[in-house]
């Protein structure tokens, strides 16, 4: 076996409390980080979902020829924003009134006469489900004869804006300050361990160790202790999913659990976290023990020697 | 071998200088005694030599090596061709008698399989074969120090640093431990020995630095 792999696991046994307590930190830390993760993913679902319901509808005046409408269609299906064009015949208006609008039920049999207008009703692609792409598609409609009026729904394709800006300016703070929180609460857990091993790292550098060779065990250690956090914070967040969809506290909102793909990235920020952070404290323990000595780098020298 | 010339150190915290306009030249396979009361500066004058304090001024040369100018990264490098046991072993308490010594190998980055034999060889020479897979707690005093010289010979330096080594031994362990420093310069290695025994010094014949308050103030080697 390697010799650092060696001794980054036998670190791991000869400090079991500290290398437990360091993987528990790490674990929860990720899975408070997973917590938000999993809530800023089913807040952007469900901001989809409601997107999907912005649609464009044109109304068509009356007695304007099929055939008009059918070629005014094929060309609106070459707009780059539109996803689904379909046109709703009078009759097909009312039937629909008729079945979505319970409470007019019985003014709607009464009718002698159709009052509701065919229209021509467009899906907009994902990325243009925005009140200023459905107010430039609605301006071009407006653009065909046949076209009595064009409604977006404006007031809350606007309000949907401005909710969807809200929550990523907030999911982006949020999860900045979670993942600079977990960075400072694992690199505070390596810290100790460090220190805890300072007297190892002075016998090694008495014998003549490079820093490299120091550092070795350490970064395998902690990205050891990365991988385990970042299963348990996975395990973690699978559990107190589960637990809030059986409780039925998810009211039949269709929530979703991480792919395997953003698992896989927790996973990832967590062996990160853990090697970065062994990194910069073994670093810094170093540096430290040769700033008090006086002991400079090569590079350093090479640097002060340089003509200015 | 080992050269102070005109070499001063001052700590950042300390008022006084720690060592003051010191000078001596110590030869192949020679022994020096390092003496002097507490505090005179023994131990710092041993930290120059192993490069984990750096002189003031002054230029101190040990193996060929310019500690005043050594960057961090030759650091190692100096340490390989140098032993260094202390008064507190400084070993390794979870790992054995065989593995403190065979660790040493190992981070220089000795061919694994050259190790075992290493091991066993100088572990024979310091008297602990029967020991090598003994913890250190399992240890007397004597024997620790023992681990802590075989760790310190283990690359072949050809200068073995001792500051106290016999500060925490008994009478039978201190003879026992000096006999094996005198055995290993016997065979060539210069030793340097920090200690305040004084009879100890007296009966070896050796010769004597005292330093006294950072200033050398005897060498026998000069008054011979």
């Amino acid at each position: 076996m390697n010799l650092i792999t060696r001794e980054a696991l036998l670190a791991f046994r000869r400090t079991r409390t500290l290398s437990i307590l360091s993987v528990t930190t790490i674990a929860f830390a990720l899975f408070v980080t997973g917590l938000f993760g999993l809530v800023a993913l089913n807040m952007r679902t469900a901001l989809r979902q409601v997107a999907e319901r912005v649609q464009v509808v044109a109304f068509v005046k009356r007695d304007t020829p099929s055939q008009q409408v059918s070629a005014a269609m094929s060309d609106i299906t070459v707009f780059p924003e539109v996803l689904d064009v379909q046109y709703v015949s009078e009759t097909e208006a009312l039937a629909r009134a008729q079945r979505d609008l319970t409470e007019f039920q019985e003014v709607y049999k009464d009718l002698e006469v159709n009052p509701l207008p065919p229209s021509i009703e467009l899906t907009l692609k994902p990325a243009f489900r925005t009140a200023a792409s459905a107010a430039a598609v609605a301006e071009r409609l407006k653009g065909f004869d046949f076209v009595d009026e064009v409604k977006y729904g404006q007031d809350w394709v606007q309000r949907l804006d401005t909710l969807r800006d809200i929550a990523g300016l907030i999911g982006l703070a949020v999860g900045f300050a979670f993942a600079l929180v977990s960075m400072v609460i694992i690199g505070v857990t390596i810290r100790i361990t460090v220190l805890q091993r300072a007297r190892e790292i002075q016998i090694m550098r008495l014998v003549g160790a490079t820093d490299w060779f120091i550092r070795g065990p350490f970064l395998v250690e902690g990205a050891i202790k990365g991988f385990l956090g970042g299963t348990l914070a996975v395990i973690l967040c699978a559990t107190v999913f589960g637990l809030f969809r059986s409780q039925k506290m998810g009211l039949g909102l269709g929530l979703q659990f991480f792919g395997a793909g953003q698992a896989c990235l927790l996973l990832i920020f967590g062996v990160l976290l853990g090697f970065g952070g062994s990194l910069v404290s073994v670093g810094r323990h170093l540096r430290d023990e040769s700033v008090t000595k006086g002991l400079r780098r090569t590079t350093d020298r090479v640097l002060a020697t340089k003509p200015r | 071998m080992i050269r102070f010339t005109k070499v001063s150190k001052q700590y950042p915290t300390g008022n006084d200088a720690a060592l003051h306009d010191i000078s001596f030249h110590i030869g192949r396979a020679d022994f020096v005694f390092l003496t002097g009361h507490s505090g005179a500066g023994k131990t710092t004058l041993l930290k120059l030599m192993y490069a984990d304090e750096r002189p003031t001024s002054g230029d101190v040369r040990v193996s060929g090596f310019a500690i005043g100018r050594l960057t961090r990264d030759e650091v190692p490098r100096l340490r390989r061709r140098l032993g260094v046991v202390f008064q507190d072993f400084r070993l390794l308490e979870d790992r054995t008698a065989a593995e403190n010594v065979a660790f040493a190998l190992e981070v220089t980055g000795a061919r694994p399989d050259t190790i075992p034999s290493r091991v066993a060889r100088v572990l024979d020479q310091v008297g602990l074969a029967m020991k090598a897979e003994s913890m250190p707690r399992e240890l007397s005093g004597g024997e620790q120090q023992r681990v802590a010289i075989a760790r310190a010979l283990v690359n072949d330096p050809p200068v073995l640093l001792a500051d106290e080594p016999t500060g925490n031994l008994d009478e039978r362990a201190t003879r026992g431990v000096f006999q094996l420093l005198c055995d290993i310069n016997a065979a060539g290695t210069v030793v340097v020995m920090a200690t305040h025994d004084l009879d100890l010094v007296r009966a070896a014949g050796k010769r004597t630095l005292e330093i006294r308050d950072g200033r050398l103030v005897f060498d026998s080697a000069a008054s011979a």
